[in-house]
């Protein structure tokens, strides 16, 4: 049977992600609930709005359940607005909630608005070929735990980091025809089996 | 990005803010909602810049402005405040008979009305990166936008069908690149988001075209011409999200108080949908 992998259906482009996981033989399975948590190997947080998915999470009350996935050792990426959802601290909405699960400080909004998102090839620890990131209104690591490894850069600010069982890149590789970041996440599902 | 959210419509900075607590995922920053223009009547143009600044002030997710449809200098100047998206906008009154904005000489993101394939493509070749059904804003019926939608689908099914003499009559019709019209015959869908608007007004609404397979919702004066907007409004991003699921729909759709009251299409002296080329 293929691998179940969650990806979290409150709003952005969980579609994108689902068919990046298709394609890659594994089986998507929509989160919208708590129920749905149960059966997943894995999970991807989208990009969308932060305040909004945010939100969603406190109202079904996914939030536990889903710290409750990570400290059973389920692997989390998280893209973009699933970046700030991950974080710690978010450093220039310190109000917004979060989930805490990696050890970074994020600034949404951070490259400016709409008009200020770009495409640009970064090059990613360990693998030859560059690879096309695209950022939207893209949030920025500012500071990074001492845990956290840098697996790719753009103009000196971390954009893909792994700390533990969780991975996150602040562009979104769900937009590109390119997979490899993602299954960079299901060989840390493989690993985490 | 947009995807599976509520974009909502607002006329001031303290609406903005009620709005992303509900939790929308950009706000559309207007002088009048659209049930307001419809009964004023008059010229309804571009809003004011400084009210748009107070609206990109108060909130942290994206801000729209509408500009009127072939008004490029209106565009120009929105695109200089540096709002998020511009919805050239049937809901304005039209400033040319002929041609819509040029798109593609914009760096800022363009949204357009559609009721059709047809209309959808020739925005998009006109340099659109988001679709919405124009549905008949301003009367709290969702009538047109099923129409709009079912339509949408429904001409995107029919190319499958088509010879390529067939193809190349309908992209003539339609006036557009016949390439285009062939990437959509193969991909089954538009290249870009399609989002629902106009007449969206309760929790089972959105459901509704989140189930016809819209990509998310706009809602204009739905939200704050109801009895209670911060409880509709989240209500209706709840439902945009659990669009399949009735139990939680019924659970949302309790108590909400009025819904604006609303409008039968047939009352109407003028169609905003037949707005635009």
């Amino acid at each position: 049977m293929p691998i179940q992998i969650g990806v979290l259906a409150l709003q952005g482009d969980f579609r994108e992600h689902s068919e990046v996981l298709r394609k890659l033989g594994c089986r998507p399975v929509e989160i919208r609930k708590k129920e749905d948590l149960k059966t997943i190997k894995g999970l991807i947080i989208p990009g969308g709005e932060s305040t909004t998915i945010s939100k969603l999470l406190k109202e079904f009350k996914l939030n536990q359940n889903i710290i409750e996935l990570h400290k059973k050792g389920i692997p989390i990426y998280g893209t973009c607005a699933g970046a700030i959802v991950l974080a710690k601290d978010i450093h220039n909405y310190p109000k917004q909630p979060s989930l805490g699960l990696i050890n970074i400080s994020i600034d949404r909004n951070a490259y400016g608005r709409q008009i200020e998102s770009f495409e640009e090839n970064i090059s990613i620890r360990g693998e030859k070929k560059p690879f096309p990131a695209i950022f939207i209104r893209a949030p920025i690591i500012k500071e990074i735990g001492k845990n956290v490894e840098i697996l790719a850069k753009q103009n000196g600010n971390p954009v893909l980091i792994k700390e533990d069982s969780i991975l996150v890149s602040t562009f979104h590789p769900e937009l590109t025809e390119d997979t490899r970041i993602h299954k960079m996440f299901l060989e840390m599902i493989k690993k985490a089996k | 990005m947009l995807k599976g959210g509520v974009i909502m419509d607002v006329v001031t900075a303290e609406q903005a803010k009620i709005a992303q607590k509900a939790g929308a995922c950009a706000v559309m920053a207007l002088e009048r909602v659209p049930a307001d223009i419809r009964k004023q009547g008059g010229v309804a143009r571009m809003s004011d810049p400084k009210l748009i600044k107070e609206i990109m002030a108060a909130v942290s997710i994206p801000v729209m402005a509408k500009c009127r449809i072939g008004h490029f200098a209106e565009a120009q100047i929105l695109e200089s405040l540096g709002i998020d998206y511009i919805d050239e906008s049937e809901v304005l009154t039209p400033a040319d008979n002929a041609f819509h904005v040029d798109k593609h000489q914009f760096k800022v993101p363009f949204v357009c009305g559609a009721t059709n394939l047809g209309e959808a493509l020739r925005r998009l070749h006109e340099g659109a990166a988001m679709i919405r059904t124009k549905g008949e804003a301003g009367t709290g019926n969702v009538i047109e936008a099923v129409r709009h939608m079912r339509k949408m689908t429904g001409d995107i099914r029919a190319l499958k069908k088509m010879s390529e003499s067939q193809l190349q009559s309908y992209a003539k019709k339609e006036r557009v690149p016949l390439s285009l019209v062939k990437s959509i015959k193969t991909h089954q869908k538009l290249p870009v988001v399609n989002f629902a608007a106009g007449g969206i007004a309760t929790p089972a609404d959105a459901a509704l075209m989140m189930q016809l397979g819209c990509d998310g919702i706009f809602v204009g004066s739905g939200i704050f011409k109801s009895s209670n907007p911060a409880k509709l409004a989240k209500a209706i991003v709840q439902a945009t999200t659990h669009y399949k699921e009735p139990m939680i729909l019924a659970d949302i759709s309790k108590g909400l108080g009025q819904p604006m009251k609303g409008d039968e299409i047939s009352t109407l002296s003028t169609k905003l949908a037949e707005r635009g080329w």
